[in-house]
C-alpha cells in the first residue's frame, strides 16, 4: 500500500487560487446525529468547513457519506445537533431552507437532469425562476457554463441525446448556473464509463483551482490526492478519521482505515 | 507469444453489405404478418370469413337498404335498411332538445366560438397560448352560459330544462373533461402532501367517490340534495348534474395522477430541490409536466370514459343525445322498424367520433412530448 499507486486525474493542478479561509466559515456541523426510524445512521458528527476547503469524504458503502452531504442542504433531516451553512442554521423553517438551498449547489451520481428540458432550459430555470434573473441575462451565463465545461454546442439537446459524462457535465453546470457559494458533490462519477470519469474529473478540478468550496463523496482517490485539502474517512455513521492527504494515504492511523486503503490501493 | 494463431489485426474497414433479402413490399408484409405460421394461416382465414359475413350486412342496413329520402312510409317496407330519414327529421330536437327554435343561433354561437379556441388551444404551435387560454378558461364558459340562458341584454330566458340533445352533452362532456382536470391535480397533489389535515382530505374525498356508482351520484344530487337545501333555494338540475360528473371524475383522475407522480424518479424531486425551487415550482415546471406525461394514456381513457358516461343523465331526467333520440323515437308517426336502431346507430357515431378525436390527439401529444429521454 503506498500514496504512489494513486493514478494522477490532471497532470498537474494550479493550486495559486486554492486558498482555505483562516476565520469564514462555510459550513459548521455540530454534535449531528441522524436515524432513519430505529437505525443510528450518523452518530455525532462534528465538521467545520471554511471557505475555499476541498474536503473529500471517502468510506464503505452504508457508512452514511452521501447522508452526511444530503443533510447539508437539507434533502435528508438531522434529528439531534446542529448544521450552519454560511451562518444560517437549518431547522424546520422552509425560507432558511431555501435560502441555504440556493447557495449551496449539488451534483449527484444520476445526474438528475431534467430530461423534458432542453440542456439550455434545465441551466436557466432556477436562475429565472429563484434568482429572478431576466431570460437573457440567464441564458448568456449558461452558455458561458457550458462553454466552461465544453459542451456548448449541446444547448438546445434533451439530456437524453447525451452521454453519461456530458450530462454529469451539465449538471455541474447547472449548479454553477446558480452562483453557489458552496457545492456538494454525491458520487458525480460512479455511475460513468471510465473514459468520462476524466472529463467530469478535469471539470472538477477546474473549479477547485477557481477556489470553489467543495465537498465531495467520491472514490476517485487520485482527485483526493490532487485537489483535496483534507480527506474525510466514515465508517457506520462516525467520522473515524480525518486528515491532509499526504498523511492520509501513507499514514493512516486507524485500524479501519487502513484496511479501507489496503482495499482500494494495490 | 511468438506463434499465437488467434492474433489478429483488422488491416482494413469491412465493407458495408446491403440487407439480406427483401424486408418491404405487399407480398413480404402479407408473408410476415398474415401467414408467417400454421396457426396464423388458420386465424387470418377464419377472421377473413368472419369479416366478409359482417361487412356486407353492415352495409346493406347502413346504406345499400337505409331509406335517405321520402317519408316515414318508405321506412315501413319489408327487409327495410337504417332509416336516415327519421334522424334527418328530428335533427333539431336531437341536437337542440326543446331549445326554443327561433333562439337556434345562439347554441349555434356558443359551439362555433368555441371550436374555434379550442383548436388553436390543442395545436401546440399556435401562438398566443396564454391569452387563447385565458380566453377559453375564463372568458368563454361565462359568456356562454349568458347566451345560452339569457335573460339579459334583451335576450329571451331559456331555462336549462330546455336544453338538450347533443348540445347537452357537448356541454356535459365540455365542462367534464376541463373541470376533472385540475380537481384530479389537486387531489392528487394532496393526497401526497405532508401536511396531515391537506392529506386526510384528500384521500376521504376520492374513496368517497369513487366508492360510489355514478348514477347513485346523479341521484343523490337531482333528488336528495334539493331536500337539505332550505325552502325556496333550488340549484339548476343541469348544474348539479354538471358538478356531480365533473367531481366523480376528478376523484378518478387523481388517482390516475398520483400514479404518474409516483412513477417520477425521487432524483427529480431532489434535484428541484436542491436547486432552490420551492413546492409550487418544483411541482409547476419539474414533476407535473414529467407526471402528467407519464399518465396520458390514463388521463385520456378516464376523459373518454367520462364523454361516454355523460349519457347516464337520462336517468334524472335530463334530455342528453342519447335520451333525446330515444324520446324522438316515441312519436307514433315515427313507429317504423328500423328507427331505433338507426337512432342508436346515429348516436354510436357521434360517440365514437367525439372518443377517437380525444384518443388521437393523446397519440399527438404523446409524440409531441417525446423528448427520447428513454433508454
Amino acid at each position: 500500500m503506498s500514496i504512489d499507486n494513486i493514478e494522477n486525474v490532471v497532470d498537474s493542478v494550479d493550486r495559486s487560487k486554492m486558498k482555505v479561509s483562516a476565520n469564514e466559515v462555510a459550513v459548521d456541523i455540530i454534535g449531528m446525529h441522524k436515524w432513519y426510524s430505529d437505525f443510528h445512521v450518523l452518530r455525532d458528527i462534528n465538521l467545520k468547513v471554511m471557505k475555499g476547503e476541498r474536503i473529500v469524504i471517502a468510506g464503505p458503502s452504508g457508512s452514511g457519506k452521501s447522508t452526511l452531504i444530503r443533510c447539508i442542504n437539507r434533502l435528508e433531516e438531522h434529528q439531534k445537533g446542529q448544521i450552519f451553512v454560511d451562518d444560517i442554521e437549518l431547522t424546520n423553517d422552509i425560507k432558511k431552507i431555501d435560502e441555504v438551498r440556493r447557495e449551496v449547489g449539488m451534483v449527484f451520481q444520476h445526474f438528475n437532469l431534467f430530461p423534458h428540458l432542453t440542456i439550455l432550459q434545465n441551466l436557466t430555470l432556477a436562475p429565472i425562476w429563484v434568482r429572478g434573473i431576466p431570460k437573457a441575462e440567464a441564458e448568456a451565463t449558461a452558455m458561458h457554463y457550458l462553454e466552461r465545461v465544453k459542451i456548448p454546442e449541446q444547448a438546445n439537446k434533451f439530456p437524453g441525446q447525451l452521454s453519461g459524462g456530458q450530462q454529469q457535465r451539465v449538471a455541474i453546470a447547472r449548479s454553477l448556473c446558480m452562483n453557489p457559494k458552496i457545492m456538494l458533490f454525491d458520487e458525480p462519477t460512479s455511475a460513468l464509463d471510465p473514459e468520462m470519469i476524466k472529463e467530469v474529473l478535469e471539470v472538477m478540478v477546474k473549479l477547485a483551482e477557481d477556489g470553489m468550496t467543495m465537498i465531495c463523496v467520491t472514490h476517485e482517490m487520485g482527485f483526493a490526492r490532487q485537489v483535496a485539502n483534507r480527506v474525510i474517512f466514515m465508517d457506520q455513521g462516525q467520522i473515524i478519521e480525518q486528515n491532509e492527504p499526504e498523511a492520509f494515504f501513507s499514514n493512516p492511523q486507524h485500524e479501519r482505515t487502513k484496511l479501507f486503503l489496503s482495499q482500494i490501493l494495490h | 507469444m511468438t506463434d499465437s494463431s488467434y492474433a489478429f489485426v483488422q488491416t482494413e474497414t469491412a465493407e458495408r453489405l446491403p440487407p439480406p433479402g427483401r424486408t418491404t413490399g405487399v407480398i413480404f408484409w402479407l408473408r410476415n404478418n398474415l401467414f408467417s405460421s400454421l396457426s396464423n394461416t388458420i386465424l387470418t382465414i377464419v377472421v377473413g370469413l368472419f369479416l366478409l359475413w359482417l361487412v356486407p350486412l353492415l352495409y346493406q342496413f347502413l346504406i345499400g337498404h337505409a331509406v335517405f329520402s321520402g317519408t316515414a312510409d318508405d321506412c315501413r317496407v319489408a327487409d327495410v335498411g337504417a332509416c336516415w330519414i327519421f334522424i334527418a327529421n328530428r335533427i333539431n330536437f336531437i341536437t337542440y332538445g326543446f331549445y326554443p327554435q327561433t333562439e337556434y343561433w345562439r347554441p349555434n354561437v356558443v359551439f362555433w366560438v368555441g371550436l374555434v379556441l379550442v383548436v388553436p388551444l390543442v395545436w401546440s404551435k399556435a401562438p398566443f397560448k396564454i391569452a387563447n387560454a385565458a380566453l377559453f378558461f375564463i372568458l368563454y364558459p361565462i359568456a356562454a352560459f349568458v347566451l345560452l340562458s339569457g335573460g339579459v341584454f334583451g335576450l329571451e330566458q331559456i331555462p336549462t330544462e330546455k336544453w338538450g340533445g347533443l348540445m347537452v352533452t357537448l356541454i356535459l362532456s365540455v365542462v367534464g373533461v376541463v373541470g376533472s382536470f385540475p380537481i384530479g391535480v389537486v387531489l392528487a397533489l394532496g393526497r401526497r402532501s405532508n401536511l396531515p389535515i391537506v392529506k386526510t382530505f384528500s384521500i376521504l374525498f376520492i374513496e368517497l367517490w369513487r366508492a360510489v356508482p355514478l348514477i347513485t351520484v346523479l341521484f343523490m344530487v337531482s333528488v336528495m340534495l334539493p331536500l337539505f337545501m332550505p325552502e325556496g333555494v333550488t340549484i339548476d338540475k343541469l348544474l348539479r348534474a354538471l358538478v356531480g360528473v365533473t367531481v366523480f371524475y376528478g376523484a378518478y383522475m387523481a388517482e390516475v395522477v398520483r400514479g404518474g407522480l409516483q412513477a417520477l424518479p425521487r432524483g427529480q424531486y431532489e434535484a428541484a430541490s436542491a436547486l432552490g425551487l420551492n413546492y409550487w415550482k418544483s411541482m409547476t415546471f419539474i414533476i407535473l409536466p414529467q407526471a402528467l406525461k407519464y399518465v396520458i394514456p390514463g388521463i385520456v381513457g378516464t376523459l373518454i370514459s367520462l364523454v361516454k358516461d355523460t349519457s347516464l343523465v337520462s336517468i334524472i331526467g335530463i334530455f342528453d343525445l342519447l335520451n333525446a333520440i330515444q324520446s324522438a323515437g316515441s312519436d307514433s308517426a315515427w313507429s317504423t322498424p328500423t328507427k331505433s336502431i338507426t337512432g342508436y346507430a346515429f348516436a354510436i357515431g357521434i360517440f365514437f367520433v367525439l372518443c377517437f378525436s380525444l384518443s388521437r390527439y393523446s397519440v399527438y401529444m404523446e409524440n409531441r412530448l417525446n423528448t427520447g429521454h428513454k433508454r
